[in-house]
């Protein structure tokens, strides 16, 4: 197999990314289920920046991504109709609430950490589906819908036209993945691939290893609740499901699916699950029976994902 | 008042000895093989509703016997045929591959029996309260309590009077050494796993008199059979044992004064916990 170059490969992703909405319909697709699948491919890395490239894995990341979904809705809905400071909201909010949970984790490690991560990542839950007058409980948050943007000089309708809203989620999608790979490169980022590799060592240089798995924590999980708004906005709609345990297994078996070493990676394992999961569950009702066996075969015979098992046969 | 909150603190310390009961089938896994068993709860549900078929048949106590058995049986298949090949590699993947099987056991309950609770047979007797005061007082919640506490002193003797538990508690410690000795490792983590399924198959059988045969009892319980460990101090199993009794009577106690904060309250105390002892509350330092 010819080694593509990684700068025409880094180009074709973003042209047919860039192209989708143009494509999709000859092969079935519809816009939204591209939208879905940016948005999940978002969550997806922010979930690998911590498992792929700190070798932290979080169990948890669907808590933020809910905080996220919630703080902008509720912003809309409540606050202010409009989307941009209800993105703002959100991020804010699911930042916050990492930093919070991050600080008391940071010094736990392996499945320890993972464990943890899983179970604090159901207080949000159980707030969101107990407090019923704020945030409707078990039905969600309905009777809101995102706003149409106003640049001042134009005004963009997001809310009927898919289109448009599928490239203001592919910008945000840029910019978070651009940031993403901007950090990856920067010192910072070194040092998270050092601790990745062999942690002790990594404290024995001196760097403060514990407050680098918080940093990183801290910034996986800004991703994972601009994704969440995204989301949110994405259906007009949020519910508990939106920060359950599930869906935290389900973007890091994006990751797993895709390729947790490589940077594009989340973003295959985001369309191969999104499309099966759209195909699936409108085929059958035991589409979770397929998710779970779907999770059991990735594990047995997919365990370094699509991306991986292509860069080891280019290998020499 | 009083009435209502022995009540609710003796439900809570019901409530506790499951989340005991199968934190410490976890704990036991956790500790000896470093799985995270995310379908323990499924094979909870597993153990219950094999009951409900087997209780037609051979009647409640045949299935509290039989049914447990049964469960831990399928848990030495799944962990020979599935889990065995994980061992060694990344937690990760056995968490992700337990993920997996927790979703087809839930959906694979529901496919069968559908998605609404199952009439379950307790025997009657057991139904009656014990006092006329004491109104919550029924004999199968009392005989609940007991039983969980056989089991748990029947684990406890089994691993510090049987050579089996002998090798088990020092391949929690050491499992290249007791290998190096002879010892059959991938035996020693099968049984060890059947083990633990047993627990988990015995608190589904008790569990479904109470909170009603549904496929998503085992989903309920795992959440805060997580909580439990991590308050009790992972890899000490009479810290599992605490951890379950106390979350057990703290949402038991705030269902009365704060009934909304009943499910967050345990994961307020386990974040109170991890303040103050990040290595839980008996946990010993070092290990993991």
């Amino acid at each position: 197999m010819v080694r593509l170059d990684k700068r025409a490969a880094d180009a074709i992703v973003w042209l047919l990314l860039l192209t989708a909405p143009f494509w999709m319909q000859w092969i079935g697709g519809y816009t939204e289920l591209g939208s879905r699948v940016l948005v999940m491919a978002l969550a997806a890395m922010s979930v690998n920046f911590l498992l792929g490239f700190t070798g932290v894995l979080s169990f948890g990341h669907a808590a933020y991504f809910g905080l996220g979904a919630y703080g902008c809705a509720m912003t809309i809905k409540y606050l202010v109709p409009s989307t941009p400071l209800g993105m703002v909201i959100g991020i804010i909010v699911g930042t916050a609430g990492a930093a919070i949970i991050g600080a008391l984790i940071v010094h736990l490690r392996g499945i320890y950490f993972a464990m943890v991560t899983i179970a604090f990542g159901q207080v949000f839950y159980f707030i969101t589906f107990r407090w019923n007058d704020v945030t409707g409980g078990d039905d969600g948050l309905t009777d809101w819908s995102r706003m149409p943007l106003d640049f001042g000089f134009a005004k963009l309708d997001i809310l009927h036209n898919a289109e448009a809203f599928y490239y203001v989620i592919l910008f945000f999608f840029a910019v978070a993945l651009a940031l993403m790979a901007l950090l990856l490169r920067s010192p910072f980022g070194r040092t998270l691939l050092a601790i990745r590799e062999n942690e002790r060592r990594a404290r024995f240089l001196g760097i403060p290893v514990d407050r680098h798995i918080w940093l990183s924590f801290v910034i996986s999980c800004a991703f994972a609740s601009l994704a969440g708004t995204l989301y949110a906005l994405l259906n007009n709609f949020v519910d508990p499901r939106a920060l359950r345990w599930d869906l935290s297994g389900t973007f890091v078996i994006m990751a797993v699916l895709g390729g947790m070493r490589s940077f594009w990676g989340p973003l295959v394992g985001a369309v191969i699950f999104v499309v099966l999961q759209d195909y699936v569950s409108s085929e059958t009702e035991n589409w979770e029976s397929f998710i779970g066996l779907f999770f059991v075969l990735i594990v047995l015979f997919f365990p370094r994902g699509v991306l991986g098992m292509i860069r080891r046969k280019a290998a020499p | 008042m009083t009435q209502l909150i022995l009540f609710n603190v003796f439900n809570g310390l019901i409530v506790g000895a499951f989340y005991a009961l199968m934190a410490l089938g976890l704990s036991l896994i956790l500790n000896l093989s470093g799985v995270i068993n995310f379908a323990h709860g499924g094979f909870l549900a597993i153990g219950g509703y094999i009951a409900y078929v087997l209780i037609p048949f051979i009647g409640f106590w045949g299935a509290l016997l039989v049914a447990p058995f049964l469960t831990a049986f399928i848990g030495l298949i799944v962990e020979r045929v599935l889990i065995r090949r994980l061992y060694g590699r990344d937690p990760l993947y056995s968490l992700l591959l337990t993920f997996g099987l927790a979703y087809i056991i839930e959906d694979g309950t529901r496919f069968i029996w559908g998605a609404q609770s199952m009439p379950y047979q307790v025997p009657d007797w057991l139904m009656q309260p014990l006092s006329v005061e004491y109104f919550f007082l029924t004999g199968y919640r009392v005989f609940m309590v007991l039983l969980v506490g056989v089991a748990v002193a029947g684990l406890f003797l089994i691993l510090t009077r049987t050579r089996l538990g002998m090798r088990i508690r020092a391949g929690t410690l050491d499992l290249e050494t007791v290998s190096v000795l002879g010892v059959n490792v991938r035996l020693l983590r099968n049984l060890n796993f059947g083990l633990g399924i047993y627990l988990a198959g015995l608190a589904g059988v008790l569990a479904a008199g109470m909170l009603g045969l549904q496929p998503v009892i085992g989903t309920s319980l795992i959440m805060p059979s997580f909580v439990t460990i991590i308050v009790g101090g992972l890899g000490s199993l009479p810290g599992t044992l605490l951890g379950g009794l106390l979350i057990g009577v703290a949402s038991g106690v705030t269902t009365v004064f704060f009934p909304s904060a009943t499910e967050a309250v345990i994961y307020v105390m386990m974040g109170l916990v991890l303040l103050v002892r990040p290595r839980g509350l008996l946990g010993e330092e070092g290990r993991f």
